[in-house]
């Protein structure tokens, strides 16, 4: 189970690769895909190394992602159930 | 309308200069920020504003030059005060940038400039009233101020105070064009009792933060404002922008944006109108003044109508916008104006102007560093008679 | 400056961030969203500027100084770092090229709840607008500088700045700049600033941390943040992109607090010296301006909190 989540908002991306430079977990990797205006949008390929620690977030001169830490084993428990 | 605040009115009967009046009048007004660059002739309003403002609550800065000074008001306006700043023409040459961003973000504020003798460093303790143009036209771009003109000590404390008003109506920069003799000159000048004062108070919106929108003009072209730090959260730009404050970078939005800052002051461009006549009635000459030289040209006009000639005297109070319509109807009435002024012909492009080939328009310019001799004005009067 | 990006209002609905379906239930927002005018987004800035990288600390750190944010104000000059003002949703103002210092005296002065933080670039606080920053410091009026240097005239194309170091290359400069630089913090400390500090867009969290710092402080506040500008300056001088700026800022920072202003000079290539360089306590204008006034006039100064007019 991951302590955390990165969510990215794929077209407010410039593809700079701040984000999966400065991950220190390398949770993201540029993807091949494109968005809408040309540029490649960062994907995750190690969800469960999130540490939701939010540096990407930090980073994204684009406001275009973000981390966030999961939440304490209540909500943890619902979620696994929601799943 | 609401009164001024006791507080700043010094009631009573004074022996002041046109400087200190005018100083009285900002006050009066309400102006509770000044901040300024000291130079010849103006640093009198400044020097007393700088003693009067901390007993009456207010402050004044010295700045480090004029471009600060010209937008520090700016700052202290959208903080919620009343403000000003002074100079006279190297500084005013300085403030233009920021006269155009008074206008394109509708700062309302007054810019005082004493004239003085140019261009450059020019006469620095002799009169000129060559700004008159640079006061109009002075920043790039298209816009439209307010430039009012005393005559009297008495008048640049009454005038400071419409001046304020004028900007706070219109949300617009007023330049108020003394120059320096009337700055210097001392007479009795009457200061109201504060009741008899009004003030237009600052057009504060009534709206909540999320109905408001900073640009949205009302039905008088003029938008209403907020200040900072009152939860608006609003944005203000010298970039073209819409009615919401944002940067719009579109021909539609700039033609929507600069032509209603260009019509809120011309659709009230008769209720602006203002200006002082004698004898204008049946006259075949319309002799048309403002500032210093409007007491110099009224010499010249009762040695004329001693001659027999029939004269008639207009004195310009608002000079911008220039009341073309109201100077167009006289040209039918009358065979020529003649325009006296300390320039070597500035207003007298817009009498010619407003003419339009119904009357003669003739120019007696001077130089600056001093006033005409009447006798200047009486030969041009007699040869349009002749 | 990336091209092309026209009327906001033309840009259609805005794109929402893709949130893991298993985690939907716990996603809170961006923290830096509810300071934007999203209305605006995408910006201006081009792929792998730094200033918006500086958004995301100034945002941070508002949120845990736990300031007030209605009594924030933004304060631009012109500039690519002159567009901050108009992204943030705070009061901001956007003024004229160089006097966003100026401007920020007034707004303080009329009302000196306000948390004032001028937000500009090298160009327009240390070129055109020098001479008001010099005074703002001298007079230790409470105001906060983010000063975004990225030895260049972003806006304008690329031309040299103040801060441009010897060697490189600019649109102006083409055949290097031979002009020696501003050294800012040592100029900031020179002039009076009460707090002096320089950091990189690598350093998010330091960055976030000196902020915090001046948000509290009071007086003349000052953070330089080194920044890619890959279109320019980068550019220009075979740098690289904006990312390979990034790891140079890593490779080459060197934090030093407290080192003298005078050793923190930066060169074209060498190390780049971060830290928090000064902090130390001075009055503050409005603090001496009215003790002044107040022993002078005594009872008959008036002391007005806020210049409001009705
Ligand atoms: C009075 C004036 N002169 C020149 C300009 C053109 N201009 C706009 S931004 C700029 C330089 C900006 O450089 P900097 O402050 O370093 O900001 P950056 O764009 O690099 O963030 C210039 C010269 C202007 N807008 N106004
Ligand atoms: S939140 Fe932290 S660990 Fe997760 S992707 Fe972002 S930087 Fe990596
Ligand atoms: S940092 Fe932001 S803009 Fe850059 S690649 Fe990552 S998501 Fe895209
Ligand atoms: S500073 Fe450089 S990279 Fe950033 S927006 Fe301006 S030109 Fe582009």
């Amino acid at each position: 189970m991951p302590k955390g989540y990165v969510a990215i908002n794929v077209e407010r991306c410039k593809g700079c690769g701040f984000c999966v430079e400065f991950c220190p977990t390398h949770v993201l990797a540029m993807s091949s895909a494109f968005n809408s205006k040309g540029y490649h949008p960062p994907h995750v390929v190690n969800p469960d190394k999130c540490t939701g620690c939010d540096l990407c977030g930090m980073y994204c001169p684009d406001f275009a992602i973000y981390g966030w830490k999961a939440p304490e084993s209540k909500n943890g428990a619902k979620r696994d159930a929601a799943r | 309308m609401p009164h001024a605040d006791p507080k700043g009115v010094l009631t009573g009967v004074h022996f002041m200069d046109g400087d200190h009046a005018a100083c009285e009048g900002a006050i009066a007004a309400g102006a509770r920020f000044a901040a300024g660059y000291p130079i010849t002739p103006s640093t009198e309003i400044v020097e007393r504003f700088a003693a009067r403002i901390p007993t009456v609550g207010g402050v004044f800065i010295q700045m480090e030059d004029e471009l600060a000074a010209s937008i520090a008001i700016a700052g202290a306006v959208w903080a919620g005060a009343k403000a000003f700043t002074v100079t006279s023409g190297p500084g005013f040459s300085l403030m233009m940038e920021h006269i155009g961003f008074a206008a394109m973000t509708e700062t309302p504020c007054v810019f005082i400039n004493v004239q003085r003798g140019g261009p450059s460093t020019g006469l620095p303790t002799l009169p000129a009233q060559a700004d008159m143009m640079q006061a109009r036209w002075g920043s790039h771009g298209d816009y439209e101020i307010i430039a009012l003109c005393p005559n009297s000590p008495q008048e640049c404390f009454d005038l400071a105070i419409r001046a304020f008003n004028l900007a706070e109506e219109f949300r617009v920069p007023v330049m108020f064009m003394m120059d320096e003799v009337v700055g210097h000159m001392t007479e009795k000048v009457v200061i109201p009792p504060a009741e008899q004062i009004q003030i237009y108070p600052r057009r504060h919106t009534r709206l909540p933060p999320g109905e408001y929108k900073p640009f949205e003009p009302g039905p008088d072209l003029v938008p209403d404002m907020v200040h900072a730090g009152e939860g608006y959260r609003f944005h203000v730009t010298g970039l073209t922008h819409d009615e919401r404050g944002y940067p719009s970078m579109t021909v539609a939005a700039q033609d929507r944006l600069v032509k209603r800052l260009k019509a809120k002051i011309t659709r009230a461009a008769d209720r602006l109108a203002c200006y002082e006549t004698d004898g204008v009635e049946g006259a075949d000459v319309v002799v048309v003044c403002y500032g210093i030289t409007s007491r110099v040209a009224l010499r010249a006009v009762h040695l004329a109508r001693e001659r027999g000639v029939k004269v008639g005297w207009l004195r310009l109070i608002t000079v911008w916008p220039f009341p073309t319509k109201q100077l167009r109807a006289l040209a039918r009435q009358i065979k020529a104006f003649v325009v006296p002024e300390l320039n070597l012909g500035q207003m007298v492009l817009e009498v010619e102007r407003a003419a339009a080939g119904q009357a003669e328009t003739i120019s007696v310019p001077h130089a600056g560093g001093g006033v005409h001799d009447p006798e200047q004005i009486l030969d041009a009067i007699m040869e349009v008679v002749r | 400056m990336n091209g092309g990006v026209g009327d906001p209002a033309e840009l259609g609905p805005r794109p929402e961030a893709e949130i893991p379906p298993e985690a939907c239930e716990c996603a809170p927002e961006n923290p830096v969203e509810q300071f934007l005018r999203t209305d605006r987004m995408p910006h201006i800035w081009c792929p792998g500027c730094g200033i918006g990288t500086t958004v995301n600390s100034f945002a941070r750190a508002l949120l845990e100084a736990k300031v007030d944010l209605d009594r924030v104000a933004v304060v631009s000059g012109i500039g690519c770092t002159g567009r901050v003002a108009g992204y943030v949703r705070l009061d901001s103002f956007h003024t004229t090229h160089g006097r966003a210092i100026p401007f920020a005296t007034g707004l303080k002065l009329a009302n000196p709840n306000l948390l004032v933080v001028v937000y500009s670039g090298d160009g327009d606080l240390f070129a055109i607008g020098g001479n008001h920053i010099i005074h703002a410091a001298r007079r230790n009026l409470d105001i906060k500088v983010i000063c975004v240097n990225n030895f260049v005239y972003g806006m304008t194309g690329g031309q040299v700045a103040p801060t441009t170091p010897v060697g490189a290359t600019t649109t102006t400069t083409p055949y290097g700049c031979f002009e020696p630089a501003f050294n800012l913090p040592a100029l900031m400390d020179a002039a009076g600033a009460v707090y002096v500090a320089r950091w990189t867009s690598y350093h998010v969290r330091q960055l976030t941390r000196a902020m915090v710092d001046i948000f509290r402080k009071k007086g003349f506040c000052f953070i330089e943040v080194i920044t890619p500008c890959p279109t320019l300056y980068q550019r220009k001088n075979r740098m690289g992109e904006g990312l390979d700026a990034m790891k140079y800022y890593k490779e080459k920072s060197k934090v030093r607090h407290g080192a003298p202003t005078s050793e923190v000079a930066l060169t074209l290539d060498g190390d780049i010296i971060v830290g928090k360089f000064v902090d130390r306590e001075r009055p503050e204008y409005m603090e001496l301006m009215r003790s002044q006034l107040a022993a002078q006039l005594g009872d008959r100064y008036v002391e007005v909190e806020h210049l409001v007019c009705s």
